[in-house]
Order: structure tokens, then C-alpha cells, then sequence
């Protein structure tokens, strides 16, 4: 049945963008907030707010029990989990369809099933999606690491099977380095998933980091073409990309092709992301994972398609078919993505939780700046830096960074450190310029002082 | 009496992690660069640091409690 009264678990400019969504669906958003949050934009546009407890994620946005007694309470028939916090876990989504709620996504097997980097390698080569030499299942003891290892070839990636957001993955070099650094992953792993067991893969050299746009109805899915998302720093994405100008067609339709197969081989319903490695030099494309939630850098594909995949997920969501065939689908231009986050750039990117004094948002045709900030906002320091997104939409690629570095002259946020000169830099490097990056790029030339030296601001 | 202060809002931390001791307990001697606790802000963490030599005396912030930019987090005899 049609949703009518959706619950957002969530916070921050992503609760923002669902909002929205809902709202130009006639659904009543119904917003969760922590009693560090009583002041977040979310709370002032939703239709309906609800206190979920105290201002540690544990205490609010992760704790399930509070979550659905919050969407009891306020008779919600939906619940939207937008990314991070609870936007992964099976336990929550069985608990949400328990409550007799809709979950706004896929189900929790399927949650579960690509949640673990065994399965879902399985379920990925099983649909014919290319995948890294690597650990057929689960790896519990070093010497089984060891052997391993040596089959698949040095470098290796050392992985925890659960888990993810790239944090714990460590490259071991030679027997020596893996002897070291597996019992550390090992133990990182049984602390932070209570579960120590072990995934490991041929590590890529200098991949670029393309990944794919797909939502299912949970019979049919379709993708929205692909994002490029190499700039990374600590493996956190920076600045991204839609199309990825590298891929020469041919790539292009293949890659977008199995990202649809492998969403199809389960029946996937709701948005989704197949994220690849992909190896210029040779063109080929090897699966990593899917993350079974819509992602944070998800309006470069909209902007190119002309798309909004945030009410297309609520829709299918509540049993509609897709609104749209493949063929519907038409890729426009180029559009860019940049995350602004509350950091110090020339202070290793020093966390900075402030309060808004002045904001003025940039302007024009194909610019786009989702946010959750107003001018007297005081950011609370217990989630993550993420303040808003700067996007835009050019005729091409060349256009797009035109318009980036423009509209990035145009963006002020007054009383915090922002990233916003790391991406003036970026935007003027001939590197970036040039597309020839990869995901080990941005460090270096962070290292090597490009940011000092390009400032403007 | 020289107080260390919390150079930004977030949650305070006596321990490195939940299973070991605290990095400082009553009557230690302390330097100035020795760490004395953790402040988690937006997800990171960062080492504070006593900022004088001296005797430590107690934490005056509680473990795992969010602090806010100024306020004390412990104690030195000088």
C-alpha cells in the first residue's frame, strides 16, 4: 500500500532531502531527533518531531527499540533509514517490518546477504559480475591467512568479513607484513562487529573507484548510470563525479549491464550502489561491494538523469512498479558533487563544530547545495562532519568544474572551518582538470602541500 | 591550581579504550606533553594533553560525557 506517514531515522542534510521527497508526494514526514538535535533544520520542516533520547548515536539514532517506539507512537506506516546509523542492518529492518511498518529499502535478507563480503562476492560472480582474486570464504586463523595468500598474489587486502565504510582495511606486502597485520585486523574486528573473522583480496594498484546507480522494484531494476569516486581521502569520499569520463562506451554499458544483473539476481527493491575497482590500464572492472541504502552522493546522478531517486525509492517502496524502462533513462552532461565538512583543511582536517554566523548559498542554473545549515545553527560535535553537498550539473565535464569552482567562490558558511578550500584547489589543479586521478591520488598531493599552495581563501 | 581544559565541544574520554585504565590517576607526576584523556569531536578523536608539568590531582569531567569548549577535564597540583 501507498505510504502515507513516513518516519525518518535519520538526521542531517540526508533527513533534509527525504523530507523534501515526501513532501512532494503528499506523505507526512515525521522526524526523529536526539536532544542534540532539537534545533536541526529536519525537525523545523517535518510535519511531526519526535524526541528518540540522548545525544550519543547509541542512545538515539542506533538504538532500534527507541526508533520503532518513536514510529509506534507517532503511527507511522513507513520508515525511511536514509544512510549510515541503522541503514544497514537486517536487525532494524526486521524490527521496522515487525511493527507492521514499511521499510524503505530492500529486505533483510537481502541487507544480510550483501552486508557480508563473502556472500556478497558469491551472489555478485554467481550473476556474472566480475570480482578481485580473493579468499574463497572466511579466513579464522593466520596460517590459513598465510597460504591463502600466497595463492592469490601479493599485495593483498586484508578485510573484516563484516563491516564496512572502508575503515580496518589494511595491505600486506609480503608473509611477513601479513603475519603482523592479521591478528590486528582480527582483533579490530572482533571489537568493532564481534566478529573476528577475516576476508582478504588481491589489492589493486592505483584503482579508480566507479560505482553504480541501480534501484529494483523487487522484480525489475534499472541503473542511472554510473559515478566516479576516486578523490578520496582516508578512503572517505571527497569530490565525485557523474559519468566517469574514463570508461569508453563499450565499459560503460557492460559495467551498468552486471550492476542491474547482480540487482536483479535478488529481487532488489529500493536504491541501491554497486561499487567497482576499476584498472585503466587494463579496462577491466572488478565488483567490491553494494551498499543496499541510497548514498550521500546520490543527487550527481539525479542531476544527470534528471531523476529524483529518493521519492522513485519511497514509491517502490510502497508496491509501485518502477516509473520507469531503461530506455527512459538519458544521460545529460556532466555534474559534480563536493562534500563540505566541518574541517580544518590546513590542520589535517581538524574536526570543527561551530556555530553559523553568516551562510549564503550559491546561485544559478544546475547549481544544487543540500544542506541542513541556517544562519545561528550551532553544529552539535557528537556525528559526523558532514555539513552539506555542493552540486552541479555542466554540458560536460569541463563545464561542470567551471561551474564547481564558481559556485564554490559563491558558497559561504561563516564561523566554522569548512572544507571549502580543499575544493577551490581541487578545482583549479590541472590534475583534477585533467581527470587523470585515482584513488590514491588526493593523499599525496595533499602531502605534497598543493593545498597550501593553490589557496585563494 | 593549573587546570586542563577542553579545547573543543565533543565527548570526553579518561581511558583509551573501554577495557584499559585511565591514563592518569591521583598523586602520578605528569609532563606537559603526557596524555591525559581523549576528546571525541565528529567522530575523531583527539589526544589532550596536560600542558604543564606537575602532580595529577583527579578528572573533574566524567568518562564518556559530553564536554563543551572551556570546560575543565582535570586537575594538577603545581
Amino acid at each position: 500500500m501507498a505510504i502515507q506517514r513516513l518516519l525518518i531515522a535519520n538526521r542531517g542534510e540526508i533527513a533534509v532531502r527525504i523530507i523534501r521527497a515526501a513532501k512532494k508526494l503528499g506523505i507526512t514526514a515525521i522526524q526523529v531527533y536526539s536532544e542534540a538535535d532539537k534545533d536541526m533544520l529536519a525537525v523545523s520542516l517535518a510535519d511531526v518531531s519526535i524526541c528518540i533520547g540522548g545525544p550519543h548515536a547509541k542512545d538515539s539514532y542506533l538504538n532500534i527499540a527507541n526508533v520503532i517506539k518513536a514510529a509506534t507512537e507517532t503511527s507511522a506506516d513507513a520508515v525511511h533509514p536514509g544512510y549510515g546509523f541503522l541503514s544497514e542492518s537486517a536487525e532494524f529492518t526486521r524490527a521496522v517490518v515487525d511493527a507492521g511498518m514499511t521499510y524503505v529499502g530492500p529486505s533483510a535478507d537481502t541487507i544480510e546477504r550483501m552486508g557480508d563480503k563473502v556472500s556478497a562476492r558469491q551472489t555478485a560472480e554467481a550473476a556474472g559480475v566480475p570480482i578481485v582474486p580473493g579468499s574463497k570464504g572466511r579466513i579464522d586463523s593466520i596460517d590459513d591467512a598465510a597460504i591463502m595468500a600466497s595463492e592469490i598474489g601479493y599485495p593483498i587486502m586484508i578485510k573484516a568479513s563484516a563491516g564496512g565504510g572502508g575503515r580496518g582495511i589494511r595491505i600486506a606486502n609480503n608473509e611477513e607484513d601479513l603475519r603482523t597485520m592479521a591478528p590486528q585486523a582480527q582483533s579490530e574486528a572482533a571489537a568493532a562487529f564481534g566478529d573476528g573473522g577475516l576476508y582478504m583480496e588481491r589489492s589493486i594498484q592505483s584503482p579508480r573507484h566507479i560505482e553504480v546507480q541501480i534501484v529494483g522494484d523487487g522484480t525489475r531494476a534499472v541503473h542511472f548510470f554510473e559515478r566516479e569516486c576516486s578523490l578520496q581521502r582516508r578512503r572517505q569520499k571527497v569530490w565525485e563525479e557523474a559519468g566517469a569520463e574514463c570508461l569508453d562506451d563499450a565499459t560503460r554499458k557492460h559495467l551498468c549491464e552486471t550492476a542491474v544483473a547482480l540487482a536483479e539476481s535478488v529481487n532488489y527493491l529500493g536504491a541501491g550502489t554497486v561499487e567497482y575497482l576499476y584498472d585503466s590500464a587494463s579496462k577491466e572492472f572488478y565488483f567490491i561491494e553494494m551498499n543496499t541504502r541510497i548514498q550521500v552522493e546520490h543527487p550527481i546522478s539525479e542531476l544527470i538523469t534528471n531523476t529524483d531517486l529518493v521519492q522513485e525509492m519511497i514509491l517502490v517502496a510502497g508496491g509501485a512498479e518502477l516509473s520507469v524502462t531503461q530506455d527512459d533513462i538519458k544521460k545529460t552532461g556532466h555534474a559534480i558533487e563536493v562534500r563540505i565538512n566541518a574541517e580544518d583543511p590546513h590542520m589535517q582536517f581538524l574536526p570543527f563544530p561551530g556555530k553559523v554566523t553568516k551562510l549564503k548559498s550559491p546561485q544559478g542554473d544546475g547549481v544544487r547545495f543540500d544542506h541542513f545549515l541556517y544562519e545561528g545553527y550551532q553544529i552539535p560535535p557528537f556525528y559526523d562532519s558532514l555539513l552539506g553537498k555542493l552540486i552541479v550539473h555542466g554540458d560536460d565535464r569541463a563545464d561542470a568544474i567551471r561551474k564547481m569552482a564558481l559556485a564554490l567562490t559563491e558558497l559561504e558558511i561563516e564561523g566554522l572551518k569548512t572544507t571549502i578550500p580543499l575544493h577551490v584547489a581541487l578545482a583549479n589543479d590541472a590534475g583534477v582538470q585533467s581527470g587523470e586521478f585515482h584513488t590514491q591520488w588526493l593523499e599525496p598531493w595533499l602531502d605534497a602541500g598543493n593545498l597550501t599552495k593553490g589557496a585563494t581563501s | 591550581m593549573p587546570q586542563i581544559l577542553s579545547p573543543l565541544p565533543g565527548t570526553f574520554y579518561m581511558r583509551a579504550n573501554p577495557e584499559s585504565a585511565a591514563y592518569k590517576k591521583a598523586g602520578d607526576v605528569v609532563s606537559a606533553t603526557d596524555t591525559i584523556g581523549l576528546i571525541e569531536v565528529m567522530k575523531t578523536f583527539i589526544e589532550i594533553k596536560a600542558e604543564a608539568d606537575g602532580t595529577f590531582q583527579d578528572y573533574v569531567a566524567e568518562d564518556g560525557e559530553p564536554v563543551t569548549a572551556g570546560q575543565v577535564l582535570a586537575e594538577l597540583e603545581g
